[in-house]
């Protein structure tokens, strides 16, 4: 311990105060990791329900956006049709077998085309599809701004009068 | 007056978006159409459901025009459809083979013999897996391949007296030559 | 056999009869100044709403006398479904849903009639008579193609039950709820034709139609609400959003409402963009009639659409191409020779309420977009794709962003002219706060994730800046605690309702944000006495049993949950078979918290004696609806408003 021959000669009424210092702060320490810890695995914990959990994650990440063609309105990680379950099984299999996202979705559009993709590829048919909100947006605010510019050109004439104080203005009050 | 113009583009986009709805009363959102027509038959190799010790591959039925017919002894709609196949079989115009998907043999061959077997012969797809490769999502479905083994036509849902007459027919006589 | 359902027949055919006055006669008094005809409206419209709460009564009374040789009845009803099923399914299937379409729209009617004095009569007359088109349309489509009273001979001894995911509190609440909203829009609608038609556009206008607009908009955030909700619940997987085609159909609307609302109060304030308005209000109840196509018509594939009919769809599109056209056509007419209004500058709050406007329409249209863009390139021939969540989340988000930044700028720019450097000054402490606080969140939820900082970032943006607003209004500057109350109580409650609904916004940001990013789900195979541990709490599974419930059969598992020792609660989640039509379902059981769900569903039994069981903790997911409801009081205090002050005026 450092600093022991100098506690031992201090003779204050700190005596030990380097290991009851220490002793203090591996308890606070303990009581901290208790209290902060995670609630002790119990005897009987349950086992997760897919084999391979992390496989099984992976899985649910590429099912949730391929559209299941027996109802057509889930996903075929949340479907219950066989066809479904065939499919998860399969995607499993091709993951087990260390093949690729992409190829697993190549795998998936072959056999039942892009229709079931719940996120549509972007080629030349979905093109507008995939660009159009961006310039819907960039076009709206720039014909927003064209038309105040536009506006605030004009003689005064061509409005109506303005009637509504400042302050009223100012204070939000209503029009009645 | 060009102002004015301007004011129309609202009943002109109703106008554009009105055909595409009426187009689209037309039109079946639900169905699939094949990504597979037009390119090879996926290879296969299954058992026959009459006899499991011998198989059959893709392969040994290049140099002939042929059908494949999804079925299963647990469908109804195949129930609707069989009789017609029974009949068409009987013309003798093209091999017809049955893809027996997620079934049990015996219940297949049970199947088979009450309502009538059109197939020359029927394979035995017992986890689905040959019917994911050819995209089946339902059952029935049919299929025509053609002598070089590309897929050139497909139906999804029971075959129908129309559909024989008008896509069926044409199109395996045109392909035979 | 009663003649209860030929009764509710021959009403609906008289109630037809009651509209095409309706329709017809105070639209020529307006036009030719005849007072006797326009006086008919108030009168008719009552008519109207009688004859056809005759009817639905007639539909409702039959359905609770399982009266199955009516073949509406016998389609959507059982003898052992319970008794608020009976009524819920009245509006279960195509026909009766439209019957309560009609309904809502006589409500509509009837409410603005009792609540116009103030309204001159040719106005009034004219957006009654427009009202009464629309019911003409649905009254005809329902008599021609679609009538909830048919008979089926011979009477079955029992009907096919109500489909059982139906067969819940929210099918009793939503679709009520959703279509006062949908058809309310018909209100903001009839006002701007009329409008158009008499050529009264202008200020006073647009004070007149807000307070509808505003409450048929309250209506559809509490319906959206409550059917995502039910989803969420009730499905069994925790979803509570799946951009579905009938989901987006209701969508589209409130967007274009919430445009509409914002731009209502430009017009209303400073009298400007008064064409503009008139456009949104015609476009926001078109909205609603494509909606109504979308999910009758079969040209798009959900879960939600009804049965369908070539026939009935193109009816629909037939009804929706004229009343649409019409509007637009009179609105090409009318609209270039509408005034102006006020100025106003670049840099001022009509400003940001117009381009608030711009970033919801565009929403609406991306929405419309990906709703409808399978069936454009299916109609071309160019193949058959899907648009699904990964798009509409791809898409929508990035909007929404600027649309929340908007909204703390927005309150407190000065109408007519703003300074951005006063803004920024004013600010400066909201956006201080904002980043403390979404820093501190993200920590405090375990890590800190890029995208859900950003989208805290957003809802404390909102938060503060609406305390600046709150602030720089009740502000006592030295006089003390009395001063804040008097400054407190000088504020327009109109704005209150603003502040809230906007707090709202930023209430369900949070929960999206919370949700998406920290949930956490667990599937596990569960014996009996085993147990699974997520985020501290520890779900212990105790085994089942069955039951027999009043129309199904179920397996009904208990797991207790704890923490850290102490008990939570214990959760019953259900597999039930309906036994009528043999469909299995999943129940989950929830515990609701105000900063977490914790949420349990059965999957299936395995190894004879285990059950596969699924387990979520989701932070904040119920802030989500939480905030779809203040959003919803915030309408309400901001429509209380004016009649407190009318009453005012009246007593004076």
């Amino acid at each position: 311990m450092a600093n022991g021959t100098a506690l031992h000669c201090a003779r204050s009424g700190f005596v030990l105060r380097q290991p009851v210092r220490w002793l203090l702060a591996g308890v606070l320490a303990l009581v901290f990791a208790l209290l902060l810890a995670p609630a002790p695995a119990r005897a009987l914990e349950a086992a997760p329900a897919a084999d391979n959990p992390e496989l099984e994650a992976r899985m649910v990440d590429i099912t949730s956006e391929l559209r299941c063609l027996v109802c057509q309105n889930q996903t075929i990680a949340d479907s219950h049709a066989d066809l479904a379950a065939d499919l998860r099984r399969q995607v499993r299999e091709m993951l087990e077998a260390g093949k690729s996202r992409q190829e697993i979705i190549d795998y998936m559009t072959a056999r039942y085309g892009d229709f079931v993709l719940y996120r549509p590829p972007f080629k030349a048919t979905t093109a507008l599809l995939w660009l159009a909100p961006a310039l819907m947006a960039l076009g709206g605010m720039l014909a927003l701004v064209l038309v105040l510019r536009r506006r605030s050109r004009m003689a005064d004439d061509q409005f109506d009068p303005d009637d509504a104080e400042e302050a009223d203005l100012a204070a939000d009050k209503p029009t009645y | 007056m060009k102002k004015h113009l301007r004011f129309l583009i609202p009943l002109a986009l109703l106008l554009v978006l009105v055909l595409f709805l009426g187009a689209g009363l037309q039109l079946d959102p639900r169905e699939v159409p094949s990504p597979l027509i037009g390119k090879a038959a996926p290879g296969f190799a299954l058992t026959r459901l009459d006899q499991p010790g011998t198989t059959v591959r893709r392969d040994d039925l290049l140099g002939k025009v042929w059908m494949l017919n999804v079925w299963a002894s647990w469908c109804v709609a195949c129930r609707e459809e069989h009789p017609l196949l029974v009949a068409f079989s009987r013309d003798k115009l093209l091999p017809i083979y049955g893809l027996n998907y997620k079934d049990q043999r015996a219940d297949g061959m049970q199947w088979l013999s009450r309502f009538g077997n059109p197939y020359d012969v029927s394979l035995f797809d017992s986890d689905g897996r040959v019917g994911i490769d050819f995209g089946v999502y339902g059952v029935p479905e049919t299929f025509i391949i053609d002598k070089q083994g590309v897929v050139r036509f497909k139906q999804i849902g029971p075959v129908t007296p129309e559909v024989i007459r008008d896509k069926i027919e044409p199109l395996v006589r045109q392909l035979n030559g | 056999m009663t003649l209860l359902p030929e009764i509710g027949h021959f009403s609906l055919w008289l109630a037809l009869g009651v509209a095409l006055v309706l329709s017809t006669l105070p639209m020529l008094g307006a036009a030719y100044g005849r007072t006797d005809w326009m006086a008919l409206a108030r009168p008719a419209a009552a008519s109207l709403f009688a004859l056809v709460l005759l009817a639905f009564g007639c539909l409702v009374a039959s359905f609770l006398r399982d009266d199955f040789s009516v073949l509406y009845i016998a389609s959507n009803s059982n003898s052992a479904l319970p008794f608020q099923y009976k009524i819920a399914g009245v509006w279960g299937g195509h026909e009766g849903s439209l019957l309560l379409w009609v309904q809502m729209l006589c409500v509509w009617m009837v409410a603005v009639a009792l609540f116009s004095r103030h309204l001159p009569q040719a106005l009034l007359a004219r957006i009654l008579a427009v009202m009464g088109m629309i019911s003409v349309g649905f009254l005809l489509f329902m008599l021609l193609t679609s009538n909830p009273f048919d008979r089926l001979f011979p009477t079955p001894p029992d009907g096919n039950d109500l489909n059982p995911l139906l067969q819940d509190p929210g099918m009793v609440s939503h679709p009520p709820m959703l279509y006062m909203g949908y058809v309310g829009f018909s209100v903001a609608f009839a006002f701007a034709i009329a409008a158009l038609i008499g050529g009264t556009l202008d200020a006073t206008w647009a004070r007149w139609t807000r307070p509808w607009t505003t409450v048929a908009w309250m209506f559809l955030t509490i319906g959206i609400a409550l059917g995502s909700a039910w989803a969420y619940y009730e499905l069994g997987w925790g979803g509570w959003w799946f951009w579905d085609p009938v989901e987006n159909a209701s969508l589209m609307p409130w967007l274009v409402g919430t445009a509409l609302i914002h731009s209502l109060a430009v017009t209303e304030k400073r009298g400007s963009f008064k064409s503009w308005t008139v456009l949104l209000a015609i476009l926001a109840f078109s909205f609603s009639l494509l909606g109504t196509f979308l999910v009758r018509s079969g040209v798009l594939s959900s879960v939600h659409a009804f049965a369908t009919d070539p026939r009935r769809g193109l009816f629909i599109l037939v009804f929706l191409t004229v009343v649409i056209g019409a509007s637009f056509a009179l609105y090409a007419w009318r609209a270039p020779t509408v005034g102006l209004g006020a100025r106003f500058a670049l840099i001022s709050r009509e400003t940001t309420l117009l381009a608030n406007n711009v970033l919801f329409l565009v929403a609406a249209g991306a929405v419309m977009l990906g709703t409808l863009y399978p069936l454009l390139l299916d109609a071309l021939g160019l193949g058959k794709i899907s648009v699904g969540p990964p798009y509409f989340d791809s898409v929508f988000m990035p909007l929404m962003a600027p649309t929340l930044f908007l909204m703390g700028v927005g309150p407190l720019a000065r109408w007519k002219q703003a300074q951005v450097p006063d803004l920024a000054r004013r600010l400066q402490w909201a956006a201080g706060c904002t980043v403390i606080a979404a820093l501190l969140t993200g920590w405090l939820a375990g890590e800190i994730h890029v995208v859900a900082t950003c989208g805290l970032l957003m809802a404390f943006w909102v938060f503060g800046s609406v305390g600046t607003d709150f602030w720089e209004r009740v502000r006592p500057q030295g006089k003390g605690l009395a001063e804040v109350w008097r400054r407190f109580r000088q504020i327009p409650v109109a704005l209150l309702g603003m502040m809230l609904a906007h707090v709202g916004v930023g209430v369900f940001c949070i929960g999206v944000v919370m949700v998406k990013t920290y949930e956490v789900e667990r599937d596990v195979k569960m014996r009996v006495g085993e147990s699974t541990t997520v985020r501290g709490y520890t779900f212990t599974f105790q085994g089942t049993r069955d039951l027999e419930g009043p129309n199904y059969s179920a397996t009904r598992g208990t797991v207790a949950v704890a923490r850290d020792t102490h008990a939570v609660t214990v959760l019953y989640p259900e597999k039930r078979i309906y036994r009528v039509q043999q469909n299995p379902m999943t129940n989950a059981s929830i515990n609701a918290g105000l900063t977490r769900d914790l949420y349990v569903s059965m999957g299936e039994p395995v190894d004879n004696d285990a059950w596969i069981i699924r387990v979520y903790v989701k932070p904040f997911v119920d802030w989500i609806w939480g905030g779809c409801l203040i959003m919803a009081l915030g309408g309400l205090l901001a429509v209380l408003d004016r009649r407190y002050r009318r009453n005012k005026e009246v007593k004076a």
